[in-house]
């Protein structure tokens, strides 16, 4: 059974948690018990209605201000497949957040009000989804109830948005237009009677019908090894595995593999994952695999097909975003953390920092703070075997960590 | 509702959780299960045994015991340790009550819940665990929605929700100052149909209570209660035999039974899927008020 991640994204009356409550609504995932209490919160704030957005805001302060504050993981099935919804706040000022919500997803969801059309936070929510590369897009125009299922008003929205995909620099390879009411539930899980000018596929038909190659054939196999497994048993006397996860691509019982920094070579074993032997694995699988020579690894080795190794990188550009309160400084040592490798790093230089509404490069702007988006360069102590993010997004991001407070200061992709 | 293809398990969870494991082993010098019994830790279990397979579970088990347990949970408990070859930790609830450090609550809502936080911030710090692995999953709770994986508790074990980390792709930053610890949480996007399913595919065992068996219960307030020498009950309140069984595992004085034939996983599972109530509908600690377990994770809870 697949799983399907999705970040949704939408200003602060987009209607983005009533769509997700009607989604569950829709799909039969409130129990009864979590419905009632739905209805006597709406009571208390004098709602006449059951709101289902209060389903999803799950901090005192986020009830009380009405909005979204942090991220906030939702699930639900369906018999295709389980989805889990990173639903995150749309105001600049959580911009951080945004990007967090949109690290693991395979679809981007962005709404927008029928009424208002594209607004500067629709701007900043497609630059997200530009920036990591998400494969699925899907505007959904929402509030349709609001401009009488107009079918113009919704088709100058597409058009609009069209204009705004032209000018950006990646494209994700599946967008989609839906127009949706998600109070009254139109093309939500099922088609709108309404809204009889569309003849799409509602929003969950639609996410039902994504398709993915996880043997991921088109980028470059690469296995991250987080530690090696000695028993020193008796039955296990020289058992030498290394665990790891598989981050792109795929490795075969008998491939040929260089184990990176110390570039040396053998073959595949065994591929294991606990008791059972497998013949191969492909990316996000956690297997154990053991080699026929004794080569030189150990935590934060990296495997990979000799004809295709990443480079070895001590000196890299990368778009970030800075997420910690104080600004970057450049000259600072950080850590740098590659998948499970931490290496210490100095940011040489600040390019240029990028306006993420108007997607324009501000050349004269050298500095980064919270919720800022820029190009920067960066030195690092020791090599890290990455991708750039463009050619391979699961070997192609990083996150700086400060270390004096130890917080998560910013996430980058390398160029 | 109930549909066949809804009863396979995302084989993509069992990846994930599995590389949690193996960082948290990595990352820290003394990290720990917490085990309570119940079907949530059960999973932990497995999922520890088999990330380091052929090798050991490199983590001893905790277990927080409030004195006010189901003994089909201990006896589960002792079996499950002995048969793995794990190391078991128990601290008593009852030591923090003889020593001062917390009060019995009393009337006919009185459960240890509430106590045993302190019971394990004090083992937390005695035992010099940095890291705690917990089965909590974010769909049991709205607060729990907002949890990250690596979740940093400061020196009073607090959980700070408005300064979390930001966790991006699959990179875990388990940098702590000394005094502080983290939280672990490797089955986060699990559902509870998703723990019953593994537990199904792999064929694991639980505790009996989980099944229908006939026990000595109360009404209140429209749930359930076991009838126990721990619940304070009224003169009204005259306990009834009933086949029942228990969602959650949590003590006898905060987990409501619900009625049900379900004697084995699959009709279990068959009637998650046609639940009216969800899990945690049936913790009497989650009613208290809209915002209980955020107040409770704040203090430090599990």
């Amino acid at each position: 059974m697949e799983v399907l991640r999705i970040t949704t994204s939408g200003s602060v009356d987009d209607g983005k948690s009533t769509l997700i409550g009607r989604l569950l609504y829709d799909t039969h995932s409130i129990p009864q018990d979590k419905m009632e209490a739905l209805h006597a919160a709406s009571k208390r704030k004098g709602l006449d209605f059951t709101d289902l957005s209060l389903l999803t805001d799950g901090l005192v302060a986020e009830r009380e201000q009405g909005i979204t504050i942090d991220v906030a993981h939702i699930y639900f099935s369906t018999p295709t497949r389980k989805y889990i919804i990173a639903d995150t706040p749309g105001h600049i000022e959580y911009t951080r957040n945004m990007v967090t919500g949109a690290s693991n997803a395979q679809v981007s969801l962005i709404l927008i009000d029928a009424r208002k059309g594209i607004v500067e936070q629709t701007y900043r929510h497609f630059f997200i989804a530009s920036l990591l590369r998400i494969p699925y897009l899907v505007v959904c125009v929402n509030k349709m109830d609001l401009v009488e299922y107009n079918e113009a008003r919704f088709n100058q929205i597409v058009e609009d948005f069209q204009a705004l995909i032209a000018s950006a620099s990646f494209k994700a390879p599946s967008i989609k237009f839906i127009p949706i009411s998600s109070l009254y539930g139109e093309n939500l899980a099922t088609r709108s009677e309404k809204i009889s000018w569309y003849s799409g596929e509602s929003l969950l038909e639609y996410l039902e019908q994504i398709t993915f190659d996880h043997a991921d054939n088109s980028h470059p196999a690469r296995f991250k090894v987080q530690s090696v497994i000695r028993p020193k048993t008796e039955a296990y006397h020289d058992f030498r595995g290394f665990a790891g996860k598989v981050v792109s691509g795929h490795f075969n019982v008998g491939d040929e593999i260089i184990s990176l920094p110390s570039q040396q070579k053998s073959r595949i074993k065994t591929i294991e994952q606990f008791e059972t032997q497998l013949t191969t694995a492909e990316a996000r699988q956690s297997v154990v695999i053991t080699l026929e020579d004794e080569i030189d690894t150990s935590r934060g080795s990296m495997f990979s097909k000799p004809e295709n190794a990443p480079a070895l990188l001590k000196e890299l550009s990368a778009q970030v975003c800075w997420m910690d309160q104080q600004k970057l400084v450049p000259g600072k040592a950080y850590l740098f953390q590659h998948g499970i490798n931490r290496v210490k790093a100095k940011v040489q230089q600040i390019e240029h920092v990028i306006d993420v509404t108007s997607n324009k490069i501000l050349e004269d702007k050298k500095e980064l703070g919270l919720n800022d988006i820029g190009k920067i360069t960066v030195k690092l102590a020791h090599p890290i075997f990455a991708d750039s993010y463009d050619a391979n997004p699961a070997n192609g991001a990083f996150i700086l960590i400060d270390e004096f407070s130890n917080s998560t200061v910013a996430v980058g992709f390398v160029s | 509702m109930t549909n066949k293809i809804q009863w396979e398990f995302p084989q993509a969870l069992e990846d994930e959780a599995i590389y949690i494991l193996r960082e948290t082993a990595a990352q820290f010098e003394r990290p720990a299960i917490l085990f309570s019994g119940g079907k949530d830790s059960i999973t932990i279990v497995r999922l520890a045994q088999k990330a380091f397979y052929p090798g050991k579970v490199p983590f001893p088990l905790l277990h927080i015991d409030t004195g006010h347990n189901f003994p089909e949970t201990i006896q589960f408990r002792d079996w499950l340790v002995e048969s793995l070859g794990l190391e078991l930790i128990v601290r008593n609830v009852q030591d923090s009550i003889d020593q001062g450090k917390v009060q019995e609550e009393t009337g006919k809502y009185a459960s240890r819940n509430a106590l045993q936080t302190v019971t394990l911030l004090d083992a937390i710090e005695e035992l010099k665990f940095d890291a705690c692995i917990g089965g909590a999953r974010r769909d049991e709770e709205k607060a729990r929605a907002k949890e990250r994986i690596f979740s940093v508790r400061d020196e009073f074990g607090q959980w700070n929700a408005k300064m979390q980390r930001p966790e991006l792709f699959d990179m875990l930053n388990g940098k702590i100052h000394l005094g502080e610890n983290v939280r672990v949480f490797p089955i986060s996007n699990w559902t509870e149909l998703d723990v019953w399913n593994y537990i199904r595919r792999e064929n694991l065992q639980i505790p009996s209570i989980y099944f229908s068996h006939e026990r000595e219960i109360i009404e209140r307030d429209g749930m359930y209660w076991p009838y126990s020498p721990f619940l304070n009950t009224t003169e009204e309140e005259v306990p009834f035999r009933q086949k029942v069984r228990f969602r959650t595992v949590g003590d006898m004085t905060c987990t409501a039974a619900v009625i049900s034939e379900a004697d084995k996983l699959e009709d279990i599972i068959g009637e998650i899927l046609e639940a009216k109530i969800s899990e945690r509908g049936a913790r009497i600690d989650d009613k208290r008020s809209e915002a209980a377990m955020e107040k409770r994770k704040q203090a430090g809870y599990f």
